[in-house]
């Protein structure tokens, strides 16, 4: 475990190929919870009409909070299934910034740690800060 | 239309969106926009919902494999994502106030200029000589050409970061990657060799898209039943055509794909101009 910590385990090299794995196995995972609430979904579904997409009313609690999304997960709703799928999706590449954060303590490269707690910062901001307008 | 039929044709259509954005390298999300309102009239606020996700799918999946193989430059691409994701979130704020229309005429016009990107003469000279602030920022480095490492050096990082920020703009405003925009601010502005400057342009792809998709998703225009086919037609199209790729090259594909990409284009401005969005 100590080595794990230690910065001469980290090389540039290492922190590519966990960066790269990282990005592949969110995408794997969002894919894989789309397609199975996808299918049920089509099961469940699929002989009903299509929903008018022509206007946009935009989507209820259900879809677009956090909560409202873990609800309807708990209660095996098909669509809140693949909104689960969505939030992973979009999650992938904000820990792939995470990910990255901890690699340049590691290293203890200052000036990088900093520039991705700007990055960090700027995400955080767009999830929490109420600009949805 | 039952939700099957709708289902298995977007399937098809997204699919086809994919295995195009990877051939020509205008990126997943682009053709989604047009397929999902000029053929399935959907309303663009869906499309957007739905080609930022597809946007995020295909430059995690590819940016994957670039990554381990040592061609991406992480730190310059840490560093312009300061601007991307500032740019993103100022995009989506203006994208409140901006009426559909003009959005749908804004996307044609971003689409000739990125089909007409994927044309242009490509920068393969790596610079020997760097300028003052790419040293302190340590962006200069090198990667693989034919088992060999190739160091190159950057210059104009003030003019690189602010075509970054514009870049981040256009993509929280439209929903798409605006890779065209990302390649112009560094292999034009900042002379990288053209396979960094792609591959840690998709890269970044996936934050700048995170960023506004958070705002969009709360606003509701993810839908799932338009998200489940996009993302993995998309994907599918995209690693079909990313194995395409390795065995041919589709240089004359690519100019014809262009050529289309522009009609579609104009039939977008046309639209937008005649108020149908």
């Amino acid at each position: 475990m100590k080595k794990i910590f230690s910065k001469h385990y980290w090389a540039d090299k290492d922190v590519e190929q966990l960066v790269g794995q990282m990005l592949i196995t969110g995408v794997i995972t969002a894919s894989l919870v789309v397609l199975i609430g996808g299918i049920v979904y089509l099961t469940q579904h699929g002989q009903g009409s299509v929903p008018d997409y022509r206007i946009f009313k935009g989507e209820g609690a259900g879809y677009t909070t956090f909560s409202g999304i873990f609800k309807g997960v708990l209660k095996w709703n098909t669509t809140e299934i693949i909104q689960l799928g969505v939030l992973v999706l979009i999650a992938t590449p904000i820990l792939r910034v995470a990910c990255s954060l901890f690699a340049f303590i590691l290293e203890r490269d200052k000036l990088y740690i900093f520039i991705t707690l700007i990055v960090l910062c700027v995400i955080l901001f767009s999830i929490f800060g109420g600009i949805k307008g | 239309m039952t939700i099957l039929t709708f289902t298995l044709i977007l399937l098809a259509g997204a699919y086809l969106a994919g295995l195009l954005g990877s051939l020509t390298g205008l990126g997943g999300g682009v053709v989604v926009i047009p397929l999902l309102t000029l053929v399935f009239h959907v309303d663009i606020r869906y499309a957007i919902g739905a080609a930022l996700l597809a946007s995020i799918a295909t430059s995690s999946g590819a940016a994957s494999a670039y990554v381990k193989e040592g061609i991406t430059n992480i730190r310059l691409g840490m560093f312009l994502e300061i601007a991307t994701t500032i740019g993103a979130v100022m995009g989506a704020l203006i994208a409140v106030y901006t009426p559909t229309n003009t959005i749908a005429m804004l996307f044609g016009g971003i689409l000739i200029f990125s089909a007409a990107m994927t044309l242009r003469k490509k920068n393969e000279v790596a610079l020997t000589e760097g300028s003052r602030l790419s040293e302190l920022l340590k962006l200069n480095s090198d990667y693989p050409v034919n088992g060999k490492k190739v160091a190159y050096k950057l210059r104009n990082v003030a003019g690189g970061f602010s075509l970054m920020t514009v870049a981040g703009v256009v993509s929280g405003l439209l929903g798409i990657g605006s890779g065209a925009l990302k390649v112009l601010a560094m292999d034009t502005t900042m002379k990288i060799p053209f396979k960094v400057s792609t591959t840690t342009s998709n890269f970044m792809i996936g934050v700048t898209a995170a960023a506004s998709a958070v705002v969009y998703l709360q606003r509701g225009y993810m839908d799932p039943g338009i998200a489940f086919p996009v993302i993995l037609g998309v994907l599918g199209g995209a690693f079909t055509g990313s194995k395409l790729l390795t065995r041919m090259n589709p240089k004359v594909l690519r100019i014809i794909f262009c050529i289309a990409i522009t009609f579609v284009a104009i039939e977008m401005i046309y639209n937008g101009y005649q108020h149908k969005f």
